[in-house]
């Protein structure tokens, strides 16, 4: 019987040191890549703090635009406009998704489910210019002038997916036999949902919600044809003014959602192709605002997350 | 007879004082909310883009035709617009995607547990940044620093036959060029690609790693030779859908793109990409035929990440996750 193998030719002591020389090298690499992508997040991140926190100051967050080209003036009529849309978008979004989870929950395998998840996903990867295009055909175009109104529901749609996911997924997370316990109990199928799931999964689902809002936030395409802009937009104003006619409440509401409106990110947009060096210098001042939010938002609602995960398996 | 009618009499009472007949009204609806939603936008787009339909017919799209964008003289033809997206999403993902798989890589498979999570956040963070704050960042800091020397560096190329194309110069000084654009994608798309092959790369069975390991393979040879060719199809899924996120990114890309609706294939010339083309002259459309031209182009970016996504999702959720 022949000893010497078919491999008698291979070196196997080089085979072995030139393969653990590649491991060495190759995973080397990997976590190099880690670093450069952890550049970009500190390069934004600390430039956008310090350049933008030097112009951060009181008048910002107080005063309306100034005159173009002249110093001061502030950003309030962004702030105003983003908490208004934002608000609306919330108002509708939020219970739809919700209510859109629980069905996903009580028929997880009807053609609408399936359905409901694919569209969620497709309305997640639609371009949000797309939707802001969408805005402009259903509502502009029809009601012949840009709104906040029609701000807040486009980004509604964007927020619709994003809080639709997660609700499912914590409602998910909730042991069904709390469900089914309520039902055996002769509750009806809307009071265990809303009365015994939501509760278990409310903390997951603020979370959500939060990310949702996040995310809103910072959207400036779909705003840039449906609420336009609008450097007086002051909400004290029109209540003001609506006060002294002696309308009603109602009335009044339908003045601030009825105008072009302003938001921050589209403020940014605005101000940073701009010539005047102190409209740059607020878009800097709105970007490290901006950014503070998303990230900060966003380091809570994982921070929650993590922890009730950790919460729930132990 | 009666006893029929009590029993339907029963179960209506039963229905309605328990409320969960409009509980389920209520539910259903807003299940159909989002299925109308993708339909309804996809109309929207087709019907008010009829009239550039009918005047340019496929010519619009067509990478053969002249180009022509004159608001002016109400000519409009797509394909500057369409070939931008292509050309920046493609270097994007040529950039992005070693970085993102070796990212996925070591956060899967090597970062030790007190690293991951640390990590996991860094990356979904650049996820979280606002577009206009790229967008801002990219303008003043990003191309002088960064893409104006890329560009110059790469001007000489511009010698080469075929490819040569790609990189006519001169680097215009300002930096906004399509590879300005281009880059900044790769930074904005990577969370996005590293995130999804990351769970991939999670969701391969440990006896995959310990079969690997247990025949003498090396950490690398493991991940080389086994994980990735068996998360193969999720990972390609990550890609595409990474793809779709560059040819829809607006904000960030308008603001560094240069918007010129010039012809020409070079990287290192301003341009435009479907996205910033609409919204850069949207709200300024001079005619009905420039509204109804951009809203074609939303069709198209529409239609294209729609199929993006739903071969993504097909990839990654039924091929590799198989979950519930």
């Amino acid at each position: 019987m022949p000893t010497e193998s078919v491999y008698a030719h291979v070196n196997l002591e080089s085979n072995y040191r030139r393969r653990k020389i590649l491991n060495a090298v190759m995973l080397s690499l990997t976590g190099l890549t880690v670093l450069v992508a952890v550049v970009p997040l500190v390069w934004i991140t600390v430039y956008v703090v310090i350049k933008g926190g030097k112009y951060i100051n009181w008048a910002l967050f107080a005063r309306l635009p100034a005159p173009m080209g002249a110093p001061g003036g502030g950003v309030l009529h962004a702030i105003e406009g983003t908490a208004v849309m934002v608000t609306l978008a919330s108002v509708i979004a939020i219970p739809l998704a919700l209510l859109g989870a629980f069905y996903l929950l009580a028929r997880p395998n009807t053609s609408l489910a399936h359905g409901l998840r694919f569209s969620t996903d497709m309305l997640a990867g639609t371009p949000s210019i797309v939707i802001g295009l969408f805005g402009y055909a259903v509502i502009v175009v029809v009601q012949k002038h840009f709104s906040a109104f029609a701000g807040g529901i486009v980004l509604a749609i964007i927020m619709l997916p994003v809080v639709l996911r997660s609700a499912e997924e914590m409602l998910k997370l909730v042991p069904a036999e709390m469900r089914e316990g309520a039902l055996a109990l002769g509750s009806p199928e809307w009071h265990a949902a809303l009365k015994v799931v939501l509760p278990a999964a409310m903390e997951g689902i603020v979370t959500g919600v939060m990310l949702g809002i996040a995310r809103a936030v910072g959207e400036t395409a779909p705003l840039l044809f449906t609420a336009l802009g609008n450097d007086n937009y002051e909400i004290g104003k029109i209540v003001r003014s609506g006060i002294r006619h002696h309308q009603s409440v109602g009335k009044i509401l339908g003045q601030i959602f009825a105008q072009p409106a302003d938001a921050l990110p589209l403020t940014l947009w605005k101000y940073a192709q701009q010539p005047y060096q102190e409209r740059v210098q607020q878009a800097w001042a709105v970007a490290f605002v901006l950014m503070l939010f998303a990230l900060g938002i966003n380091i809570l609602a994982r921070a929650r997350l993590a922890y009730r995960r950790r919460k729930l398996y132990g | 007879m009666n006893a029929t009618q009590t029993s339907w009499r029963r179960r209506l009472t039963y229905y309605f004082k328990h409320g969960d007949v409009l509980w389920w009204a209520l539910i259903t609806l807003s299940a159909l909310v989002a299925v109308v939603l993708v339909l309804w936008i996809g109309w929207q787009v087709w019907v008010q883009s009829a009239e550039s339909r009918h005047a340019f017919g496929w010519a619009f799209v067509s990478p053969w035709a002249k180009p022509a964008w004159n608001p002016a003289l109400d000519k409009f033809q797509a394909w500057p617009a369409i070939y931008g997206s292509l050309i920046t999403a493609l270097i994007a993902l040529i950039l992005a995607v070693p970085l993102a798989l070796g990212i996925a890589v070591f956060l899967s498979e090597l970062a030790p547990p007190w690293l991951r999570g640390p990590l996991n956040y860094m990356v979904e963070m650049l996820a979280a940044i606002p577009s206009v704050v790229y967008g801002l960042w990219g303008i003043y800091v990003f191309l002088p620093l960064v893409v104006v020397p890329v560009g110059k560096a790469l001007e000489p190329l511009g010698g080469l036959p075929v490819v040569g194309e790609l990189f006519q110069g001169p680097t215009p000084a300002s930096g906004f060029t399509r590879l300005g654009a281009a880059l900044v994608l790769v930074i904005m798309i990577l969370p996005t690609i590293a995130a999804v092959s990351r769970d991939v790369l999670q969701a391969i069975p440990r006896s995959q790693r310990e079969a690997a390991m247990a025949l003498g393979a090396t950490r690398w040879e493991t991940v080389w030779k086994v994980l990735l060719p068996y998360g193969q199809s999720g990972i390609l899924g990550a890609v595409i859908l990474g793809f779709g996120r560059a040819i829809g990114e607006t904000m960030a890309v308008t603001m560094v793109i240069g918007n010129s609706a010039g012809g020409g294939y070079s990287i290192l010339k301003p341009g435009y990409t479907m996205a910033s083309i609409i919204a850069n002259e949207f709200a300024e459309a001079v005619s009905d035929l420039h509204t109804s031209a951009l809203m074609e182009i939303g069709l198209v970016l529409f239609v294209i990440t729609l199929l993006l996504n739903a071969l993504a999702r097909w990839l990654v959720v039924n091929r590799t996750i198989k979950r519930a």
